[in-house]
């Protein structure tokens, strides 16, 4: 269960190029900001598209020479830096989005699980504006991972977020990492994050 | 009170202008997400035709849907023997005509809402497992929704005092393209109808202000936009 991705892709007048070896565990995508990270996971996810390698998770080819699945079909649960929520939908429809175009197959949690797994219980019928920085986080990790991916790709999770917050969502992620073992692609410029979460480090830039 | 004859020409009225929006509606929703969303070669040239109805005098429209649409024109004789139908002196035409003259204030309506929904809100619901068109539909459409009511009630006012072009396009016939501007326009021209033009005048008012106020209700539903056009 891990990455297996060598990918050029375009950005602007450069190319952004990145391997990651399948490891267990966390990867970390570090380097200063504007180097290209979020554009890598763009294109693992396939918002983005490489100009040439393969994306490979858990062994299912999402991208090489003759295969492009489109996002809908790659199964990468994406938690976005600036979170996105839906804004007209509730909490509750957010996390429920992803789990109803999921085959039942693939889900590994009811929304019950989620909930409690990330403590937002009681934020089920709140709209998303009226909710803080933290609590927005974990919603959108919870609509990620209701989706039944193979894979999650955290954005800088914690860069909007203050100390004690981002202790809370760092223990998450381990314990996605641990209890769920799924595999994590995490994109931070922070070197104290990535020393404490990852177990491989790719530096960009 | 209105007489039976102005309540006929209240209801055509009403018939005629919901008819060009139902019309003009799913064209001016294309087109909208066309502009919005899409470049491509032409495209300012689709742009400009779009807007042509808003800056023509309207009797120069008309003229143009006579032309295309008369006799002798391309789409009348299309009509002719494909349906053995006509727009000529038709309450359809008027529609048509209404609808045309509607188009530029739809699109730009719609384009102006469609424009403001984050993107990025689109690409997370692919990621989260829907296909474009469920993305549009779940995410673009409802977050973009408050301003396509904006432009059903702008086009259907607009469509409620359309003349010049209905005029040129398919006359002035009573119970068919006589709406509430050209009956008060006629009733003008006749002495002793005065009091029949102002209680037309009043119902023309009361109508258009009924659109501004569920219009302006749709604006303000939706908080994140301070206006649509």
């Amino acid at each position: 269960m891990s990455f297996d991705i060598a990918i050029e892709v375009p950005r602007g007048d450069r190319t952004v190029s990145v391997r990651i070896a399948p490891v267990t565990g966390i990867t970390a995508l570090f380097g200063p900001s504007g180097v290209g990270k979020t554009t890598v996971l763009d294109a693992v996810v396939g918002l983005v598209r490489p100009a040439s390698g393969h994306v490979r998770i858990a062994g299912a080819t999402l991208f090489d020479a003759n295969t492009n699945l489109p996002p809908e079909r790659r199964g990468c649960g994406y938690v976005f830096q600036d979170g996105r929520l839906f804004p007209h939908k509730s909490v509750r429809d957010n996390l429920l989005y992803g789990w109803k175009l999921a085959p039942p197959s693939r889900r590994f949690m009811d929304l019950a699980e989620a909930t409690r797994f990330l403590g937002i219980a009681d934020l089920l019928d709140r709209a998303p504006r009226t909710l803080s920085g933290g609590e927005a986080q974990r919603v959108a990790i919870g609509r990620a991972l209701l989706s039944g991916p193979r894979a999650l790709l955290m954005d800088e999770p914690l860069s909007s977020l203050d100390a004690d917050r981002r202790d809370g969502i760092m223990r998450v992620i381990e314990r996605i990492r641990d209890d769920l073992s799924l595999p994590i692609l995490y994109v931070s410029h922070d070197r104290a994050e990535v020393d404490r979460l990852a177990a491989q480090v790719v530096e960009l830039g | 009170m209105l007489s039976p004859t102005e309540w006929g020409i209240v209801a055509l009225s009403l018939k005629v202008a919901l008819a060009a929006i139902g019309l003009t509606l799913p064209v001016a929703f294309a087109l909208a997400w066309v502009l919005a969303r899409k470049s491509f070669p032409g495209r300012m040239l689709l742009d400009t035709l779009v807007h042509l109805p808003l800056v023509l005098p309207p009797v120069v429209t008309g003229w143009l849907l006579l032309l295309f649409f008369g006799r002798n024109g391309a789409g009348g004789r299309a009509l002719e023997t494909l349906f053995g139908a006509t727009l000529m002196f038709r309450w359809t035409g008027a529609a048509l005509a209404a609808g045309i003259m509607a188009l530029p204030l739809m699109v730009r309506a719609i384009r102006l809402s469609l424009e403001a929904v984050d993107r990025r809100l689109e690409s997370a619901a692919r990621t989260l497992g829907a296909s474009p068109l469920r993305a549009f539909a779940s995410v673009t459409l409802p977050l973009a929704l408050p301003g396509v009511g904006a432009a059903v009630v702008l086009g259907f006012a607009r469509s409620l005092g359309e003349f010049g072009a209905t005029i040129t396009f398919v006359s002035n016939v009573p119970g068919e393209t006589r709406t509430l501007p050209l009956a008060i326009y006629t009733a003008l021209q006749v002495p002793g109808a005065e009091d029949s033009v102002t209680r037309m005048a009043i119902a023309s008012v009361l109508l258009s202000l009924a659109a501004l106020m569920v219009s302006e209700w749709l604006v303000r539903k939706d908080g994140r936009r301070s206006h649509v056009l």
